[in-house]
């Protein structure tokens, strides 16, 4: 019988082999529960940095939105961004004023004008270091708008490993349901998978429930293909999102990086059927800079990847401009910084 | 009804972005959209009687009407150039380098008009007509607004070729101008351009545009119309050049209407370039190669890469992306800023794309296209990617010129090669993977004008672009193709044959031919010197070989005595030499420049060793003492023996992180007919500039004194030359040449003779578009820049460029 099943599905196979299809997430995402580190499939990734760069460069070339596709893409990216500040100078003052911010990120009247009221727009969270997670958390309230916290030693990951994974705990427990742990880079360039495995699995075991962003701090990886290898290490050691850059790097995300970053979620979608968020940050200040991620993302991991459990921005100031920018659709006339209430 | 905020908000769909076609409908509407020529910085006035129009393709709507070219408005243009030629080849370099910056900034200052139209016109889309079409011409003219200024020290000792007629295709309308009238300005030659019939738009714009940025009337004179119009300046008497850019159909037809009439010609010609994916590399930026290489302006591009040639292990992988990036390519409204493909020029192209599709999967193939449609009004088509394909198939082998892929799988290296080179063509090719070693090692194997290392379909203004084989010769961009535009001062002394009294010159030479000709019994034999008989026999493979005839030829020398016979070569003793020069012309290509000098100088030794004998052998023949004639062939081995590891290649300075190479490559095998004038001499002038640059030689020596050169064979075996590297048949020269420029396996002709046998031969030269070079003006051999140096080693050699780009 089954012989005979092999012999039916030879005789009317598909010349070419089908796509080894996953179905897409509906509205909930399985929790990426990660993999042994399979090494043969981490070294198999390999990016062509020129034709990479290629590539990245005719996105924003290719695609553009117009009008109240332009409004309308704008207001999606809003409720991905992690509202952020990551400064010394943090206190409470400043930090309530941001999740105030996220609970409102538009003024009332321009909502009417746009006629998007109802969609009810916030941030997608809020993000801080763990000495303001209680603060936020207490602002925020019951607005459903999680805290993030930044963890493990940010920006450089280097303290001592017990105490990176005690903050990760200690930030579980003030309250954050996301936590943006960093890996330890010199894993990376040393080609120390197996450590950066380890490390990233603890991470995440730490996290228990709060969800667990990996920032690969790019812009010190040194080439795409550490990029592409270490986005897989981190997503098989259970990342639920992979994240460029903890914005402190001298150079934080980019379109090429995200390019590769992104083809790697696809890869790993395409292995395991789990979907894993992407996450740029770092230097995205302008209202279409975030356009060309969202272009990018459409066209590498399609429209379910343009909802906040699967992507963010991490910014700070990148709300203002598209409130500058959707001021401008309203009315027809440009806007002006001071006019949009301050983070 | 348009969507809402919310409505987008929730689907994140793409919406319109159209570029206005206003300011390029107004300015149509300026013209009142009918248009004649421009010729001598005027427009002539548009004549109802012959007209056509002009369509936009995306909405099959009229553009606007222009005029049908006629023989009269040819030779309008013609005499507008001639007459504006002496003065514009007069101008100071520099002043010709204002002029072509001059034109450069215009385009740029008009960059989205242009962009616009040719988007209307053309059906391109938008987006590659802003970003990629019209810098590329800006940058085109300012490379070459550098040569200009450069050209009396680059290259001395030439001059602009004269008028010259230049042809181009509808597929990059206003880019085949640029590259066409840049190097042409530049040199100093006066303009007749005529556009593609579908795309004359963009060409009337520019003429426009150069007439106000001040271009002197008559420099470059635009004749729209049909291939009635282009076949009309390809006859035209007073054309001193063609440059012809489209399919190799018309290119075929193009070389046999110019043939034995001393125009220059430049040929860019189709391709079905092989695009070769190996196991190792970024298998996700060879998808998006694949999109630039066969799915930009719609395919239709001579070089698209569009045999994909997988390693059989990541075949499966790579079908299933491409299947996926399939289904996210958007195709619609050219004008649409947010669309990746636009619609095909014209309805008869999609004719033919879909009768090629539909016999592909007749014949077997498996068709794969996305599960959107396309627009249906207006001419489009969508992606479509062949598996399942034989090398023998139809779509495998024909140039589809749309976005069609057909992909076939290969097991090694060699493999790959093989199959990238099972084409008629040699435009173009791409190599994808990221071992070095393996890319570089496949670039110099593959037969091709351009070859891209993980890349595909970049272009620059200072890299050559053109094909081998029947993909045209000649190049347009860099040094190497200002070359096209140029002549030596001293062959100004010159008449081209075919201008004015080509009859008369032709009747005289077949008088002389006449008279070598001298039936035996005329001829005294020579008094019997008690030597023992000497039998002069073709020399094939490396071994002294009998006519297939079994004929001889007898030889008459100075005062009309018989000097000896000589095997009377035949149609199968070509085919024999041409066998024994292909089996060695791998190997040979192979030895290193030193290797194949140091063979050069041992022949130069033995003949020196020999040479009183040359000397008194040519003076049997001639009558004339031989002593200077042998002591300048030992010379010229010695050049060419020099040259042989001298020749080298440029690094262009292209526009990316990376190099392009631009290599010296042997042509293949050569045939040459040699002159009679200087025997010995006439025949180690062609022979050795081809092989001291690697090429293998079928060589025919001069028919009234061949016995120079059958001596010479001795000298050859004594030498270390590799049989088959030469190749000599003795016999009936111009019918022998007749049958080595027919000859598909051999790669280019060069004859002296007659001006009859140059016609012929060049006529002949068509069945595998042969480079030819062939003369019947005598040069004087014995004077160095008429008888060798680099004139030669770039016939001898074709350029191919190479595109590496780096970075980790």
């Amino acid at each position: 019988m089954d012989a005979m099943r092999a012999n039916l599905t030879l005789a009317g196979r598909d010349p070419v082999v089908a796509p080894r299809q996953h179905a897409i997430p509906g509205d909930h995402v399985a929790r990426n529960p990660g993999l042994p580190l399979d090494l043969d499939l981490v070294l198999a990734q390999r990016v062509n940095r020129s034709a990479a760069e290629r590539r990245a460069a005719t996105i924003p070339t290719r695609r553009t939105v117009k009008k109240q596709w332009q409004a309308a893409w704008l207001l999606r990216a809003i409720t991905m961004i992690d509202l952020t500040t990551l400064a010394g100078d943090d206190t409470e003052g400043n930090v309530r004023r941001l999740c105030a911010k996220a609970m409102r990120p538009l003024r009332p009247e321009l909502e009417a004008q746009l006629g998007v009221e109802g969609l009810h727009i916030t941030t997608g969270a809020v993000c801080v270091y763990h000495q303001l997670v209680p603060t936020a958390v207490e602002a925020l309230g019951d607005s459903g708008i999680p805290v993030a916290a930044v963890s493990t030693g940010f920006p450089a990951g280097l303290s001592p490993f017990e105490t990176r994974v005690a903050e990760i705990r200690a930030s579980v427990a003030a309250g954050a349901k996301e936590i943006d742990i960093v890996i330890t880079r010199g894993h990376v360039l040393r080609g120390d998978w197996d450590a950066l495995y380890d490390e990233v699995r603890t991470f995440r075991d730490a996290c228990g429930a709060a969800h667990m962003k990996a920032i690969l701090g790019t812009g010190e990886l040194a080439t795409l293909t550490n990029v592409a290898r270490a986005s897989m290490v981190a997503m098989m050691a259970g990342a639920d999102f992979i994240k460029t850059s903890t914005g402190k790097e001298p150079v934080n995300a980019t379109l090429p990086v995200s390019l590769v970053m992104a083809r790697m979620i696809r890869s790993y979608f395409e292995a395991t059927g789990f979907a894993v968020g992407y996450k740029p940050a770092g230097g995205i200040r302008s209202a279409k800079n975030a356009l060309e991620y969202l272009y990018l993302i459409k066209e590498e991991l399609g429209d379910r990847w343009l909802r906040p459990d699967l992507f963010r921005f991490g910014a700070s100031g990148l709300l203002t401009d598209i409130e500058r920018q959707l001021e401008h659709f309203a009315t027809g006339r440009y806007s002006a910084t001071h006019r949009q209430p301050m983070v | 009804m348009a969507p809402t905020i919310s409505e987008i908000f929730a689907s994140m769909d793409y919406g319109p972005a159209p570029e206005s076609a206003a300011p390029a409908n107004a300015w149509l509407d300026q013209h009142a959209r009918a248009f004649g020529h421009f010729i001598k910085g005027a427009w002539t006035k548009a004549s109802k009687r012959s007209q056509f129009d002009v369509i936009d393709p995306a909405t099959s709507t009229v553009l606007a009407t222009v005029a049908q070219g006629s023989r009269g408005d040819v030779d309008a243009a013609v005499a507008a150039a001639r007459t504006a030629l002496p003065a514009w080849q007069k101008l100071p370099a520099h002043a010709r380098a204002k002029h072509l910056y001059a034109l450069a900034r215009a385009v740029q200052r008009n960059a989205r008009l242009l962009a616009v139209l040719e988007s209307m016109d053309n059906g391109k889309s938008i987006r590659e007509t802003r970003d990629i079409d019209i810098p590329l011409v800006a940058r085109h003219l300012y490379h070459h607004a550098g040569w200009a200024q450069l050209l009396d020290s680059e290259f001395a000792g030439y001059h602009g070729a004269g008028v010259v007629g230049q042809i181009i295709p509808w597929n990059f309308p206003l880019l085949m101008l640029a590259w066409k009238i840049g190097p042409a300005l530049a040199a100093g030659c006066t303009i007749v351009l005529k556009p593609a019939e579908f795309t004359p738009l963009s060409a009337l714009a520019f003429a426009e545009l150069a007439h106000e940025a001040g271009l002197p009337p008559g420099v470059l004179n635009i004749v729209t119309g049909d291939g009635a119009t282009g076949a009309a300046l390809v006859d035209h008497p007073g054309v001193d050049k063609i440059a012809f850019t489209g399919s190799t159909e018309v290119g075929r037809v193009i070389r046999k209407a110019t043939a034995g009439s001393g125009k220059k010609l430049s040929l860019e010609l189709g391709g079905k370039s092989p695009f070769i994916v190996f196991d190792d590399a970024d298998l996700d930026s060879v998808v998006e190669g694949v999109v630039d290489a066969i799915w930009f302006n719609q395919g239709q591009v001579c070089c698209a890469g569009s045999r994909l040639l997988m390693q059989e292990g990541i075949a499966d992988r790579l079908v299933e992306k491409l299947r996926a990036r399939m289904e996210k390519l958007r195709v619609g409204s050219p004008l649409d800023k947010t669309i990746d493909m636009g619609a095909i020029v014209a309805p008869v192209q999609l004719d033919r794309i879909r009768s090629l599709v539909t016999q592909g999967t007749q014949h077997g193939a498996t068709c794969w296209q996305p599960s959107w449609a396309v627009p249906n009004t207006g001419s489009f088509y969508p992606p479509t990617l062949f598996t399942n394909v034989a090398p023998s198939s139809m779509i495998a082998q024909v140039e589809i010129f749309g976005p069609v892929l057909v992909a076939m799988t290969f097991r090694t290296p060699d493999e790959a090669v093989a199959l990238a080179n099972n084409t008629p063509f040699g435009l173009a090719a791409s190599i994808w993977s990221d071992n070095i070693n393996l890319a570089l090692d496949l670039a110099p194997k593959v037969k091709a004008g351009v070859v891209w290392v993980n890349c595909t379909n970049l272009f620059d203004a200072a890299a050559g672009f053109g094909g081998y084989r029947e993909s045209g010769y000649g190049r347009e961009g860099g040094r190497e193709g200002m070359w096209e535009y140029l002549t030596p001062d001293w062959q100004r002394a010159q008449p081209r044959a075919g201008s004015g009294a080509r009859a008369g010159a032709g009747a005289v030479v077949m008088a002389a031919k006449g008279t070598k000709r001298v039936p035996a019994k005329a001829a005294a034999p020579a008094p019997h010197t008690g030597a023992v008989d000497r039998t002069a026999k073709l020399y094939i493979g490396g071994k002294q070989a009998r006519p297939d005839s079994g004929y001889s030829i007898r030889v008459v020398g100075a005062r009309n005595t018989m000097v000896g016979e000589v095997g009377e070569g035949s149609r199968k003793d070509i085919r024999n030499a041409v066998e024994a020069a292909r089996t060695v012309a791998g190997s040979w290509s192979r030895m290193s420049g030193h290797a194949r000098g140091q063979i050069l100088y041992y022949i130069a030794e033995n003949l020196s060793a020999r040479a009183d004998e040359f000397a008194a052998r040519l003076k049997s023949l001639t009558g004339k003492d031989g002593h200077a004639e042998v002591h300048a062939s030992i010379a010229r081995l010695f050049t060419y023996a020099a040259w042989a590891d001298k020749w080298d290649g440029q690094v262009h300075q292209t526009p990316i992180r990376g190099v392009t190479l631009a290599m010296n490559e042997p042509v293949g095998v050569i045939g040459i007919a040699a002159a009679d004038a200087h025997p010995l001499l006439g025949f180690i002038t062609l022979v050795a500039p081809a092989i001291a640059m690697g090429n293998t030689v079928v060589a025919v020596p001069s028919e009234a004194h061949p016995l120079a050169v059958t001596d010479f064979y001795q000298v050859l075996e004594t030498s270390d030359l590799p049989g088959g590297v030469v190749n000599i048949v003795t016999g009936r020269r111009d019918e022998l040449a007749k049958v080595l420029a027919e000859h598909d396996d051999v790669d280019a002709i060069w004859y002296r003779g007659y001006a009859d046998g140059v016609r012929a031969c060049e006529i002949a030269s068509t069945g595998n578009m042969k480079q030819s070079w062939c003369e019947s003006f005598t040069r004087d051999l014995l004077k160095p820049e008429q008888g060798e140096g680099r004139e030669y080693l770039r016939r001898a050699t074709q350029i191919k460029n190479i595109w590496i780009p780096y970075g980790e």
